[in-house]
C-alpha cells in the first residue's frame, strides 16, 4: 500500500481508498434499475453502478447524459446492501454535491457521461465521498491523483464490448510504471514535466513500482475471458458495464464473470465459467467510431 | 530453538487480502493466499478479510469450499474481519444471510451507515479503519470482549476464534496487536 492513500498522520491508508482495497478482487455492475441491482447483488458482484442508461444505450441515444435522476440512485441504494456508486460528468462539481448528499458510496466523475467542463476536473479533495476517475495512460492517472481520486480505472472504450482499448490503457499505464522505475532521481523533474504530471506522485510511482492508488479496469468488458485478462493485466477488480445486462442472459453472464474473476488465473475456472452463457452483447468495432465520438478521449 | 511458523491462509476468493502480508510476516507468521479446498488444508489458521460478505458468501458455495472451511473452522484458529465477522457469526440482520455461526453473536451489517460514516479510530492504541463496518448488536456468554468503541464491542475473542469489526491491516506500522495476537495463537495451536 502506498503513502498517497495514507491520511496526515502517515502511516494509515486514506479512509476513501479503504473502501477501494475491500473492493478488490471483485467485479462492479452497472444497473439501471433496482431489479438489475439485486440480480447483480446475487451473482456476486462487489458493488453496482446506478446509472439511467448503460453506456451503449447512451451511445445509440445521443444528446447530453447527465447525472442519473436521485429517485433512481436511492431507489438501488434502499434495494441492495452492497456498495452503491452514481456517476456525474467531468467536471460537475454540483452534480457531485448532489449525489454526496445522496450519500452514494463512490462517484465516477466519468467520461461515459457528455463533459461539463472541458478544462478542468472536479477537485475531489473537497468531497468526503471518494472518487474513482478513468485514465489512458500515467500523466493522466497521476492528474487524477493529485486531484483527490481515491481510486483508478482504465478508460477503454466504455458501451462498445471490445476489450481493445481497455487493455492498450492497462498496458500502457504498466509500460509508463516500468520505465519510471529505471530512472534515476536526477532524471524525475523531466520525467514529471513529460507526463504533466505532479512530481511527487512520480517519486512516489518511482519508489513503489505501482500506481499510489488501486487500478481497476473498465470499458469493454464483455466476457469471463475478457475479465481474466483485464485481471492478468494487472487490473485489481473489474467495472462491467454493457457487458451483462446487454447479454442474452444478464445474471448467467453475472454469475460468471464474478467466478472468472475470482480465480482468474485458473484458466479451467474460466473455462467452466464460459460455458453455456448464450450470446453475448453486439459488440462494435473501435474503428467504427469516429474519433470525435470516442468517450476515452474526453477529459484530459 | 527455531520455532516452525504457522502459516495464515488468508481467504482470498474477494477482499483486502495483501495488505495482510507484513503485518503477518512481521509477527512471525507465513501469509498465504487460500482460495482452493487444496489450499484451505495445508493452512494453520484462516483469516476471512473484509470485502463484501455477500459475494464471498456466493463464491463459497459456487466453488464449493462450505464443507472444507467449516470442518476446518472447528479445529484450527480463525479470524473474521469484517465482512468475515459477518460470515462467522450465529445470527445476521440487515438483511439477514447465511453464516458458519462459529461464535453467539449478533451482527448488524452497515450499522454505522454508508461510506461517509466510515472513520479511523484508536482501538488500544492503535489507529485502525472502520469501513462500511458492521455492528456486533449481541455476545453470547464466554465471549471476551478484549475492545470497545463507542459503546459496542469490536474486538472480540473466544476460543480459537477472534472477531474484529474494523480493519487494522490498513494501518501500516507492524505488526498491528490484532495480527500479533492471532499469529501467537496459531503458534501455540500448532
Amino acid at each position: 500500500m502506498s503513502k498517497i492513500s495514507q491520511n496526515n498522520a502517515g502511516n494509515i491508508v486514506n479512509i476513501k481508498t479503504g473502501l477501494a482495497e475491500m473492493l478488490k478482487g471483485g467485479v462492479i455492475m452497472d444497473v439501471v434499475t433496482p431489479d438489475q441491482a439485486k440480480v447483480a447483488e446475487d451473482a456476486g458482484a462487489v458493488a453496482v453502478m446506478a446509472l439511467e442508461r448503460v453506456p451503449s444505450d447512451i451511445r445509440k441515444a445521443g444528446g447530453v447524459a447527465r447525472m442519473s435522476p436521485p429517485e433512481l440512485v436511492q431507489a438501488i441504494m434502499e434495494t441492495v446492501s452492497i456498495p452503491v456508486m452514481a456517476k456525474c460528468r467531468i467536471g460537475h462539481f454540483a452534480e457531485a454535491q448532489v449525489l454526496e448528499a445522496i450519500g452514494v458510496d463512490y462517484i465516477d466523475e466519468s467520461e461515459v457521461l457528455t463533459p461539463a467542463d472541458e478544462d478542468y476536473h472536479i477537485n475531489k479533495h473537497d468531497f468526503k465521498v471518494p472518487f474513482v476517475c478513468g485514465a489512458k495512460n500515467l500523466g493522466e492517472a497521476l492528474r487524477r491523483i493529485g486531484e483527490g481520486a481515491a481510486l483508478m480505472r482504465t478508460k477503454g472504450e466504455p458501451g462498445t464490448g471490445n476489450i481493445v482499448e481497455a487493455v492498450r490503457h492497462l498496458r500502457q499505464i504498466n509500460q509508463d510504471i516500468k520505465r519510471i522505475t529505471r530512472l534515476d532521481d536526477q532524471e524525475l523533474m523531466t520525467e514529471a514535466k513529460n507526463l504533466g504530471a505532479p512530481f511527487e506522485l512520480v517519486k512516489l510511482v518511482k519508489e513503489q513500482g505501482r500506481l499510489p492508488v488501486p487500478n481497476f479496469a473498465a470499458g469493454g468488458i464483455a466476457t469471463p475471458a475478457d475479465a481474466a485478462l483485464c485481471m492478468q493485466l494487472g487490473a485489481e477488480t473489474v467495472f462491467v458495464g454493457s457487458g451483462i445486462f446487454k447479454s442474452e442472459s444478464p445474471a448467467k453472464f453475472a454469475q460468471a464473470i464474478v467466478k472468472a474473476t475470482a480465480h482468474y488465473n485458473d484458466p479451467k475456472i474460466v473455462l467452466e465459467a464460459s460455458k453455456g452463457l448464450g450470446e453475448a452483447m453486439r459488440g462494435t468495432d473501435i474503428s467504427e467510431i469516429e474519433e470525435t465520438m470516442r468517450m476515452a478521449n474526453r477529459g484530459w | 530453538m527455531v520455532l516452525k511458523k504457522p502459516i495464515i491462509g488468508v481467504l482470498a476468493l474477494q477482499g483486502a487480502v495483501e495488505p495482510h502480508r507484513p503485518h503477518l510476516e512481521a509477527a512471525g507468521g507465513e501469509f498465504r493466499i487460500v482460495k482452493t479446498a487444496e489450499q484451505i488444508r495445508e493452512a494453520d489458521a484462516y483469516i476471512l478479510p473484509g470485502g463484501e460478505s455477500t459475494t464471498m458468501l456466493k463464491l463459497i458455495e459456487t466453488f464449493g469450499l462450505w464443507d472444507v472451511l467449516a470442518q476446518n473452522f472447528k479445529e484450527k484458529p480463525v479470524w473474521g474481519i469484517c465482512a468475515g465477522a459477518i460470515l462467522i457469526a450465529e445470527t445476521v440482520k440487515n438483511p439477514e444471510q447465511k453464516s458458519f455461526k462459529l461464535l453467539p453473536l449478533t451482527v448488524e451489517r452497515n450499522a454505522y451507515g454508508r461510506q461517509l460514516d466510515s472513520h479511523h479510530a484508536n482501538i488500544k492504541g492503535y489507529e485502525v479503519s472502520f469501513i462500511r463496518a458492521p455492528i456486533i448488536k449481541d455476545a453470547g456468554p464466554g465471549v471476551e470482549v478484549l475492545a470497545e468503541h463507542q459503546g459496542t464491542p469490536v474486538w472480540l475473542q473466544s476460543g480459537k476464534v477472534m472477531v474484529t469489526t474494523f480493519h487494522p491491516e490498513l494501518t501500516m506500522t507492524y505488526p498491528s496487536p490484532m495480527h500479533a495476537a492471532f499469529v501467537d495463537q496459531a503458534r501455540q495451536s500448532l
